[in-house]
């Protein structure tokens, strides 16, 4: 996964890369589900700026919610909270932290100009 | 080498001899005892007769010491440093100390000396004992004390028919008052013993054998019997003291000072033949302790015996009697069940804040939880603690002793918990020895252990070391107004999914604006960040507020139509109101939209708020309401609608005592009476019903609403996060939170009713203002790069005519 802070040149290599929404979109803190040749994949946005991108599935409780839990940390690790249950999943690793044998899909998630930009495999 | 000689070999000569010969004393022990046996656990004595042997009771004789058994000293020479016993041995020393006890007093009656009558004090008195009740059929004990009950029951366990014949106007009456008495007495003669009080005895009547025959009391009454125990109070053995001249006190007892010295200091007394500052003590557990205080004077040390504190507490033919502290005081209060015979009384000072000591019959239990407040303010009022027990609450302070066998005391079982992590009973008394005696503390650890646990968990995460009620007051009294600020500057790291609701709510209780406005939105769980209740298939429902349950039929048909046109499942609440299911979340706002339209606006299902107040139809239809429920509840839901708080709220109203509404399930009830309003608070249904407590009653329309207001404020400002009313209450008190919210004890009532103020005037329903506002509007997606595109994950099937949800099996999400 990459993160990306700020508008870099236009040497982005553009194959695999799907963009998704505005950079203005994101809300500090929060997430969003886009749809991406069917994968639902949640983004989020961290207080410093920062972007991730983990599957939208919660499994835990089989809903497609993840995007709509709330964000935060653990010690330093950024970290969203499933809203149906409240299990916390790492948003660098995708690993549960609660229960590290479950984890969630992540995916490589950058800033091309103005726009987010994730790559699904 | 110092020639220590021992007079008397009872428990306190015991104590003496091994309290010694474990510190090293170097000199020369002789210990002249007038029984047969060595030093015996006189304590246990009765326990001789249900068949322990004199070898159990006896206590070890430590190497090296000599001991002459049945050699009563007659005199001292104090001059020649010389005693003597009565079979002429001459014993010299250098230290002699006088551990005599005391012997039983038997009264100067006729008969006092015949054949069967007896004493109750040593292993040998016990042995005649048995063997004239064996041909006995009915005994009688003179003294209905401490001792003379043990004696009774005794004579009960060797067959005998029992009676007590106590010279007092009631049983005990050194340890309890007439009141406590009666209940002990009725005790004791449910067992079946005769109980005679008010009672002296004429005299021991003989038969012609010359035996005892019966017991003859002043009004000439006989109560036949052939053994007869005399248990009438003892009296130190000071006669030895007396003839060489030591002092002793007007009414028995060798003068000792603080090192249990007597008048000459060469020679020491200790235990119960010992009178230190007026005191003669008849316990062991004081006698012990002028045993190890004498010791060190003998090694060396500075030890001094302090006046000992005589609370009691037994339990005397299964009966449990127990005495702390002062028998009288300015005020008393009294509990009394005499129908399982408990008798409870408090002395307290004239403001009936501190306790002066207590009384128990039948239940002992204050005198384990309160004893250590003797001399201290009370956690709460005599009487909540006679009567419940007391706060859940109650402190008591670290020097208080908890274990009195062991004598441990709060502090250090707090310390074991905390430096060394333990987390139940059995750890406790592993580690402390607190409670591995007579058990009677186990509760009390029990208590200690969670407070500690409550304790340890007050901060509410990583996040925060701070409860939320600290985290309130932080952001009410520094007027902070973002969760940024108050994470930088009180906090670490940028907050989770417990601290982030729990500071949103705080701001919304305070007034910051729109729950979705720039940063709160993303504190918000998904409830209240979509305004909605979240479902099992990541779907939501939606309630609009229908106030005291009150619906035109115009309104109930468009609900019935917006269900309809959205494919909504649809179900009457417990809370008299309707919930439509199955929403996604680009639909709300069109629901919304319809809903708003029609007149309705959020009924906060979603969030930690007012839900409902529902109402029975009261005194405008109901032939019996005498107030009117439904125009009450209509007025208080709207008042205190989107009000945010630590849990959420339910209320009801009923408009007569039948109550129809069950308002005493919920966090404020309210009932009509004749002359207005009665106010319960602190009910709750769901896994832990509670009945609600009346907090105030026949209140006007008006009183019920302010009460009702600082009574909301306060818990919304003291609460734990997601703590209902009914645990509130419970921890703080019913009375404490009465005197703040009826008697403004804490002078913050006019700030609760001014911050009410604000919230009423401030409320806007929360999804007009969605639908108004297009930035609130962009987070209503299923996904930001597809706003059209419905989320193909959700499927329903049919049931009963309207829809399911249709699950994707978990084992398929998994693997
Ligand atoms: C039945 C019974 C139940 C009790 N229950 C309790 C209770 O539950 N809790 C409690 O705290 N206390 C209780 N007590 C009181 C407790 O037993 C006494 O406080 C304790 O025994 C005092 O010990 P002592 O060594 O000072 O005196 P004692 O036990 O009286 O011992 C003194 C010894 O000195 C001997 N002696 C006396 N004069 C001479 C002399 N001139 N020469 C040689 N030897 C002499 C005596 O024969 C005796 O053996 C009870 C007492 C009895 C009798
Ligand atoms: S509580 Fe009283 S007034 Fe209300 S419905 Fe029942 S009977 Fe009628």
């Amino acid at each position: 996964m990459t993160i990306l802070r700020e508008n870099l040149d236009t040497a982005l290599e553009t194959a695999g890369w799907t963009a998704v929404c505005a950079y203005t979109d994101l809300l500090p803190e929060e997430g969003v589900c886009v749809l991406v040749d069917g994968h639902q994949i949640a983004v989020f946005r961290t207080f410093d700026g920062d972007l991730y991108a983990t599957g939208n599935l919660d499994p835990f409780s089989g809903a497609w919610v993840l995007s709509r839990g709330i964000v935060g940390t653990r010690g330093a690790e950024p970290t969203v909270a499933s809203p149906m249950h409240k299990q916390v999943f790492s948003l660098v690793t995708g690993r549960c932290l609660d229960d590290p044998a479950t984890a969630v899909p992540t995916y490589p998630v950058r800033l091309s100009g103005g726009a987010v930009e994730v790559r699904v495999p | 080498m110092t020639r220590l000689v021992v007079v008397g070999h009872g428990p306190t000569a015991y104590r003496l001899v091994e309290t010694l010969t474990d510190r090293g004393f170097g000199g020369r022990i002789t210990i002249l005892g007038e029984e047969p046996r060595p030093a015996y656990d006189r304590v246990a004595l009765t326990s001789y007769l249900a068949g322990k042997s004199a070898e159990d009771l006896t206590y070890p004789v430590p190497d090296g010491v000599v001991l002459r058994l049945g050699s009563a000293v007659t005199a001292i020479d104090r001059d020649g440093r010389t005693v003597t016993t009565a079979d002429g041995h001459a014993e010299p020393y250098d230290v002699l100390v006088l551990a005599t006890g005391s012997s039983p007093f038997v009264p100067p009656v006729p008969g006092k000396d015949l054949d069967g009558c007896f004493v109750y004090r040593t292993i040998d008195d016990l042995d005649a004992i048995r063997e004239a009740s064996a041909g006995a059929t009915a005994g009688v004990v003179i003294g209905g004390g401490l001792l003379g009950l043990e004696a009774a029951d005794a004579l009960r366990g060797l067959g005998l028919e029992t009676h007590v014949v106590e010279m007092g106007g009631w049983l005990m009456p050194r340890q309890v008052d007439e009141g406590g008495g009666a209940v002990l007495r009725g005790h004791i003669e449910s067992l079946g013993l005769g109980v005679h009080t008010g009672a002296g005895v004429k005299e021991i009547a003989a038969d012609d054998a010359g035996r005892v025959s019966g017991l003859v009391k002043p009004d000439g009454e006989t109560i036949g019997a052939q053994v007869v125990v005399f248990s009438a109070g003892v009296r130190p053995r000071d006669e030895l003291a007396r003839t060489c001249g030591l002092a002793v006190g007007e009414r028995g007892g060798i003068a000792v000072d603080d090192g249990m010295r007597t008048s000459d200091p060469a020679i020491y007394a200790i235990g119960e033949c010992a009178l230190h500052q007026g005191m003669v003590y008849g316990l062991v557990g004081p006698c012990f302790t002028m045993a190890e205080v004498a010791a060190d004077r003998i090694l060396g040390g500075e030890a001094a015996f302090t006046p000992a504190d005589m609370s009691t507490k037994l339990k005397l033919l299964g009966v449990e009697v127990a005495q702390f502290g002062a028998m009288d005081g300015a005020l008393d209060v009294t509990f009394m069940d005499p129908v399982t015979g408990v008798y409870q009384k408090l002395f307290v000072s004239d403001d009936a804040r501190t306790l002066l000591g207590g009384i128990c019959v039948g239940d002992a239990t204050p005198y384990n939880t309160l004893k250590p407040f003797v001399g201290r303010e009370l956690p709460g009022s005599p009487s909540e603690l006679l009567f419940t027990g007391g706060p859940a609450n109650m402190e008591l302070p670290a020097e208080a002793v908890v274990c009195s066998c062991n004598n441990v005391t709060h502090g250090q079982i707090c310390s074991a918990i905390a430096d060394k992590g333990l987390t139940d009973v059995a750890e406790i008394k592993a580690c402390t020895r607190a409670g591995t005696t007579c058990g009677s503390c186990v509760p009390m650890l029990k208590q200690i252990l969670v407070k500690s646990g409550v304790e340890v968990s007050k901060a509410l995460c990583e996040h925060f070391t701070y409860s939320r009620a600290e985290l309130f007051d932080i952001v009410r009294v520094r007027g902070i107004t973002t969760f940024s600020q108050l994470i930088a500057e009180h906090g670490t790291g940028r907050g989770c999914d417990i601290c982030k609701p729990v500071v949103a709510s705080i701001l919304a209780s305070l007034g910051n604006g729109h729950i979705l406005d720039g940063e709160q939105a993303a504190l918000q769980d998904t409830n209240d960040r979509y305004l909605a209740n979240i479902q099992r298939n990541g779907t939501y429902s939606v309630v609009p507020r229908i106030p005291g349950g009150e619906i035109t039929p115009d309104k109930l048909i468009v609900i019935g139509e917006v269900a309809r046109d959205f494919g909504l499942y649809t179900k009457i609440t417990g809370g008299q109101r309707i919930d439509l299911f199955g929403a996604r979340v680009e639909q709300l706002p069109l629901i919304w939209k319809r809903l708003v339209d029609a007149g309705f606006e959020s009924g906060h299902a979603y969030g930690k708020a007012l839900r409902t107040v529902k109402s029975c139809v009261g005194s405008t239809w109901c032939r019996y309401g005498v107030q009117d429920s439904v125009g009450l509840a209509i007025a208080l839901e709207l008042r205190y609608r989107g009000l945010r708080s630590p849990h959420k709220l339910k209320s009801a109203v009923s408009g007569c005592a039948r109550e129809c509404a069950e308002a005493r399930g919920k966090d404020f009830g309210i009932i009509a009476t004749e002359l207005g309003w009665n106010l319960y608070v602190g009910g709750n249904g769901g896994f832990t019903p509670r009945h609600a407590d009346l907090f105030a009653s026949d209140l006007s329309t008006d009183e019920l609403i302010r009460v009702i207001d600082r009574f909301l404020m306060f818990y919304i400002r003291t609460a734990d996060r997601l703590q209902r009313t009914s645990v509130w209450l419970e921890n703080q008190g019913l009375d404490y939170v009465k005197e703040v919210v009826l008697e403004d004890s804490l002078g913050i009532c006019a700030e609760l009713d001014a911050q009410m103020e604000r919230h009423v005037a401030g409320y806007a329903d929360e999804w007009r203002a969605v639908l108004d506002d297009p930035e609130r509007m962009r987070r209503f997606v299923s996904f930001v790069n597809a706003p059209g595109t419905p989320d193909p994950s959700i499927a329903f099937a049919p049931e009963r005519d309207q829809v399911k949800p249709v699950l994707i099996p978990l084992e398929a999400v998994r693997s």
